[in-house]
């Protein structure tokens, strides 16, 4: 089966300077700078945004769907992420937000926290069944998902099979309103860029029951103003401190009541922990929570609020809303989530991006060329060249895509060389003047 | 194929680094992940042991289409009682080694469960070489 790449982070060549800082910051080494501009590769990308964060021209942006999508529909429903409370100080309610939020043209809301309260209790519930030596690893984090796929295919047995909060709080409302004939839309409001790459191009699941993901950044503006002008709050806030923790690192490994689990925030540490748990230096540990943004998704590319303001932000509000989940108590009816389904039905496949060649003779002689061509440059990782690294373009040399010169020093030493040519040549003379 | 790298053996933060690259390359050149994964294991394993036991050395890994070897060799104190040291929990690491999580045990059992064979040569004074085999197919 072919797969298909989409992604929801791309380039504004206009803005894009070809700078090369962002090649750096690639987790996955999925961009080079050629012809003075950044591309990225991909099947390496998997949507972490860091090159969002760390370009200083703005060139790097997340795709993500218009809010005048909603008109495609005529009964809409958002779904906002916990992190939306993150954005707004303490003294605008949750209620307030969402009444704020319903008004740009929604005909209601639901919130996603709720359902990370049910996958809490899920959860919980399943590593309870588990007997195994090796941690699971949270899959809420799409990005997480994309890298063990990718880089870390030995780990996918370890990932929590079970559909994220925004899944479920989407086929939880299609549920609700199943028996409407008009078109019904579900908009997830976004903190995230792998989201928007999530909804298109799924994993776990076959099709995705969002319908569109708008950025938080991108209707922060109108729903601030929308904010201050709410005269009668609606009584629309369901979700307890447990959902609402989800936002910010340690709330899912909180949530799920394991005595040991580990909660790692931020690309690098998410990959340096990924390395551990395929060393098996992980031990005594059952559950492994892992958010690729710097805090959480209170670091997501899409939100506007300072991380770290928002976490705080976030702890208040779990402060505020410590009493018991109410449609547990209440039996407000989720009692269809055994219908809905909360595990993965797809099996996650292994697609290797770093392969050489998949014939094994052939990527052998291409990895001996790559150390033979590597010990030749200086190995500055000046990235002058456009790769991050002079093993990437050791790499990138021998998979055909580039040569030696784009190398600043081979450059220089290639020159040398050639005028060294040229003077010998012009001391030569015409054999009819050389006695 | 082969790999050489040297270890440090006073610095535990760069333990495990000739394991990383090695799982890297391993990956490039397609290796079924579960061998990548117990290849990971056993080399990592070894390569703390050789930081926090034998103040480093050097390791040279070779890949052929059949199997994957690994030589760790020290010329560290070597190990008074093998058969001692291939039991469950058993460990000789200092208390800085332990205090970061390593050592609670030298991680022998642990090799010969990931490998394919597990050999070690040791003679007090001067050193030990462990040979670990994986095979591709395995
Ligand atoms: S950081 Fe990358 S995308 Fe941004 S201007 Fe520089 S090269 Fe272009
Ligand atoms: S941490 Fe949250 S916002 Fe960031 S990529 Fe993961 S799910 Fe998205």
């Amino acid at each position: 089966m072919p797969v298909k790449y989409f992604h929801s982070v791309t380039l504004d060549e206009a803005l894009c300077k070809g700078c090369t800082v962002c090649i750096k910051g690639c987790p996955t080494e999925a961009i080079r700078v050629q012809k003075g501009r950044a591309w990225i590769t991909a099947e390496r990308c998997i949507d972490c945004g860091e090159c969002i964060r760390t370009c200083p021209s703005g060139a790097k942006k997340a795709i993500s769907d218009p809010l005048s999508m909603l008109d495609d529909f005529d009964f809409k429903i958002a779904i906002p992420a916990p992190t939306l409370y993150g954005q707004f100080p303490v003294t605008l309610s949750c209620n307030k937000i969402l009444t704020a939020l319903k008004s740009m043209g929604f005909d209601d809301v639901f919130e996603v926290a709720v359902a990370a309260e049910i996958l809490s209790r899920e959860t919980r519930d399943y590593l309870k069944q588990q007997n195994s030596d090796n941690p699971l690893i949270s899959s809420s984090c799409p990005v997480v998902v994309r890298l063990v796929e990718t880089r870390f295919p030995s780990l996918i047995d370890q990932l929590v099979p079970m559909i994220s909060p925004m899944e479920l709080s989407a086929r939880i409302v299609k549920d609700k309103y199943k028996d409407r004939t008009d078109r019904v839309g579900v908009f997830f409001i976004s903190p995230c860029a792998a989201k928007v790459t999530d909804v298109k191009t799924p994993r776990g699941i076959v099709k995705s029951s969002v319908d569109g993901v708008i950025g938080i950044k991108d209707i922060f503006k109108e729903l601030s103003h929308a904010v201050n002008h709410v005269e009668n709050e609606e009584n629309l806030n369901r979700a307890r401190a447990i959902g609402i923790s989800w936002a910010r690192t340690d709330g899912e490994g909180s949530a799920v009541h394991s005595e040991n689990h580990i909660s790692v925030d931020g690309i690098d540490h998410v990959i340096d922990v990924l390395e551990n748990l395929e060393n098996g230096h992980i031990k005594n540990v059952d559950f492994v929570e892992m958010m690729s943004c710097p805090g959480g998704c209170v670091g997501g590319p899409l939100t506007v609020e300072n991380p770290y303001i928002a976490r705080n932000i976030i702890t208040s509000r779990e402060r505020s809303h410590q009493a018991p989940m109410e449609h547990d108590s209440s039996g407000e009816g989720y009692n269809t989530i055994d219908m809905i389904g909360l595990q993965w039905t797809e099996e996650i496949e292994s697609c290797a991006t770093h392969l050489l060649d998949p014939d094994y003779k052939k990527a052998m002689e291409m990895m001996e060329e790559m150390e033979i061509i590597r010990q030749g440059l200086p190995g500055l990782d000046c990235g002058s060249c456009g790769a991050p690294s002079c093993k990437a373009l050791a790499e990138d040399i021998v998979r055909g895509k580039t040569t030696e010169t784009d190398c600043v020093f081979m450059l220089r030493e290639k020159i040398r060389e050639l005028t060294r040519e040229m003077i010998e040549l012009e001391s030569r003379l015409p054999p009819g003047l050389d006695r | 194929m082969i790999f050489e790298y040297e270890v440090s053996g006073d610095d535990y933060s760069l333990a495990g680094r000739a394991s990383s690259d090695i799982k890297k390359k391993l990956k490039q050149l397609g290796i079924p992940s579960p061998v990548i994964k117990k290849t990971a294991i056993s080399m990592y394993e070894a390569e703390i042991n050789m930081v926090i036991h034998a103040d480093g050395g050097k390791i040279v890994v070779t890949l052929n289409p059949e199997q994957i070897k690994i030589v760790l060799e020290d010329t560290g104190p070597g190990i008074p009682d093998l058969d001692q040291a291939m039991q469950e929990g058993y460990t000789t690491a200092c208390e800085a080694a332990r205090e970061l999580g390593f050592g609670a045990g030298m991680g022998l059992m642990n090799i010969q469960r990931n490998s394919d064979s597990l050999h070690i040569d040791t003679v007090i004074g001067q050193g030990t070489t462990v040979t670990i085999l994986l095979y591709m197919n395995g």
